[in-house]
């Protein structure tokens, strides 16, 4: 194992792929001569040239619709798209056209395109710079959408997503970037579809989605001092999600917390919540509870903004809540 | 500074120059039959028979554009289009009786009843690789298919066709930028019907034209008549070699006139009678049969074979389709992702 920044693991899978193959190309806002707005891609431009890291105008349905295109011609393109924020200007490209084209084709076309995005909630970006919305791109069937929480998933996952045959969204957490964690040193791949157990536990299962699988993390380790034990689970993927690996967990633990950055009304929470109260309920000893941001716009004000994302505390107090403690 | 050229009428002393063949002209006429044969049953399965239901967006009037652009590109290059796709999908040799059977919801269709009218374009085995149903989303999707080509360092070039309303839409801009920008191997058919569904493109198009509008983005820009299927023949061809060649995408401007209205069901009532009539003269089949006839390429016996025959095709693409069964429920859900 090695100790690599989660922005270093990122560049890691995308170089590896453009040596392993030649029809990986990366287009996308400031991602060649300024190496990355988040510097995921420093040093690729030139290692690879500026037609296999091709910077492009600030058009985002053109940088989308372009990684649709270059998929259609036998390319596997990773496209950068600058903040989460800038996903609806190329909504169309991504939910009705990537995602429905094998579909409607009757299976003729595959369209293996990535598109690599970030949320900055927590990094005073305001209103317009900071949205985590995920759960818009689960009303797209054909699409995957992939989340990583770690360095090492950051890696794996994105090998994953680039050697995909479906067009997948890949979500990365700003607040991530410069976190460190172990990373393999031999080549490996994560599978897209399935969740990781974390930490095991018995009392309570918190399933925690991107930059909360880590507070999750930190709150099951303030939780075991008072005496409860917490599984964490980390879901990787909301489509395909691992559905399995939740239910499993609540079956022994009969609690679940969910815990993610999007707002909470109608949120990737609620999408686990109910299919968890669909396949699960018998289980059940006590309902389902989100951890998530409030139903409004971000605020920009450091103070505020801290006091509007969840955090350990969030989850711990929400564990305690279910247990009655 | 890129420029606007007009082209004018191809005279009979040019064919050779342009490779235009006895036998091209007379397939030329047989795809143009194709298309409007095709169309009129669709019209007739739909608002006669009520066996067709949905969406259906007619060819009627602009099949010299997909024939002429169609056949003075190479079978190979790729092509996006739209949901008005039915003549551009024949034009790119999809069966006839699997565009049919798509059009029925069946399983024998090319998209296996998945895609139907607006998406049956989509045969990647003949180069059609896509058909949109958002306008104008295709321009920048045939940015990335011409980039893919011209990283490859490809012989084939990208083509892609959509109607005066998608120069409106934030994906054109986008997209032709990007195509002018990256100088990338590809033609733009803006087929210029003059109406986006009943709106009339002076009501819609700020620019003195679509071309004028091309052009700004230092793109190389063509009008052409487009109910000429000889001189969209030419055109295509001049554009394809810059373009295969020296990698220099072209806009051409097809001016032409939906026969009928929107879709299927829209009687077209907004347009002036007189407008109507003005067109309907200029019917690209009409024209060029007689030209076929009075430049002797052709003898109307031969003309009537032709039509017989491309009659008798769509009949039986119509049996076919009606043969077919649609995929069973249960097995749609393996088409969502592919393995």
């Amino acid at each position: 194992m090695k100790e690599l920044t989660y922005a270093d693991a990122l560049r890691e899978a995308l170089r590896e792929e453009m040596i392993r193959d030649p029809n990986v190309i990366l287009l996308g806002e400031e991602i060649g001569v300024f190496n990355g707005v988040y510097k995921v891609t420093r040093g690729l431009l030139d290692e690879f040239g500026p037609e296999r890291v091709r910077d492009t105008p600030i058009s985002e349905a053109a940088i989308a619709g372009a990684a649709v295109g270059l998929a259609l011609a036998g390319m596997r393109p990773v496209a950068e798209i600058m903040y989460m924020d800038f996903l609806p200007i190329c909504m169309d490209q991504l939910s009705t056209q990537a995602a429905k084209m094998h579909f409607m084709s009757g299976g003729q076309l595959q369209v293996p395109m990535v598109l690599r995005t970030q949320y900055s909630l927590g990094r005073q970006h305001g209103s317009q710079h900071s949205q985590f919305t995920p759960a818009w791109f689960l009303q797209a069937p054909g699409l995957k959408v992939v989340l990583p929480a770690d360095p090492s998933d950051a890696k794996g996952l994105l090998k994953s997503s680039i050697r995909d045959p479906n067009p997948v969204l890949f979500v990365e957490s700003g607040l991530l970037y410069r976190t460190k964690g172990p990373v393999p040193e031999e080549e490996y791949v994560t599978p897209l579809g399935k969740a990781a157990v974390k930490k095991k536990g018995d009392d309570v299962t918190i399933v925690g989605i991107s930059r909360m699988v880590n507070e999750s993390l930190a709150a099951a380790k303030k939780l075991e001092d008072k005496g409860v034990s917490a599984e964490v689970i980390d879901v990787r993927t909301i489509q395909p999600l691992d559905l399995e690996t939740i239910v499993e967990s609540v079956k022994r633990t009969s609690r679940l917390v969910i815990a993610s950055d999007d707002v909470k009304r109608g949120g990737v929470g609620a999408e686990i919540s109910a299919s968890i109260t669909e396949s699960a309920f018998d289980y059940l000893d006590a309902p389902i509870t989100r951890v998530a941001c409030p139903d409004m716009p971000i605020p920009f004000s450091p103070p505020l903004e801290q006091q509007y994302m969840p955090n350990a505390e969030s989850v711990i107090q929400a564990v305690q809540t279910l247990l009655g403690k | 500074m890129a420029t606007i050229t007009e082209v004018q009428e191809v005279s009979q002393n040019d064919y050779a120059k342009y490779g235009l063949t006895r036998e091209l002209l007379r397939e030329m006429l047989r795809k143009m039959l194709v298309i409007r044969k095709f169309e009129e049953k669709v019209e007739e399965l739909f608002l006669v028979k009520g066996l067709l239901i949905g969406p259906s967006h007619l060819y009627l009037g602009q099949e010299g554009i997909a024939t002429g652009a169609m056949m003075a590109l190479q079978p190979n290059d790729l092509t996006v289009t739209t949901y008005r796709g039915h003549g551009h999908a024949l034009a790119k040799d999809v069966p006839s009786n699997l565009c049919m059977a798509e059009l029925f919801g069946k399983s024998t269709g090319n998209c296996k009843g998945l895609g139907g009218s607006m998406h049956v374009a989509i045969y990647p085995k003949t180069g059609s690789i896509y058909a949109t149903a958002i306008v104008g989303s295709g321009i920048p999707i045939t940015a990335g298919v011409g980039l893919g080509l011209k990283q490859k360092k490809s012989k084939q070039i990208a083509a892609t066709f959509f109607g005066d309303g998608a120069c409106n839409t934030g994906a054109f801009h986008e997209g032709v930028n990007l195509i002018a920008l990256w100088k990338l191997p590809v033609l733009l058919f803006c087929e210029n019907n003059q109406y986006g569904m009943s709106t009339n493109v002076k009501m819609a198009v700020s620019s003195p034209s679509i071309a004028e509008r091309a052009r700004s983005y230092g793109m190389e820009t063509t009008v052409v008549n487009g109910n000429d299927v000889i001189a969209v023949y030419a055109a295509t061809k001049s554009a394809a070699e810059k373009a295969r060649r020296d990698s220099i995408p072209t806009f051409l401007e097809c001016l032409t006139y939906k026969m009928k209205g929107h879709g299927v069901y829209d009687k077209g009532e907004y347009r002036p009678q007189e407008e109507v009539a003005k067109w309907l003269e200029r019917d690209p089949i009409l024209t060029f049969k007689k030209r076929l006839l009075d430049q002797k390429i052709m003898t109307t016996t031969e003309v009537e074979q032709v039509d017989a025959a491309t009659q008798q095709e769509i009949e039986d693409s119509v049996k076919f389709a009606m043969q077919g069964s649609p995929l069973p429920f249960g097995e749609i859900g393996n088409y969502v992702y592919a393995k």
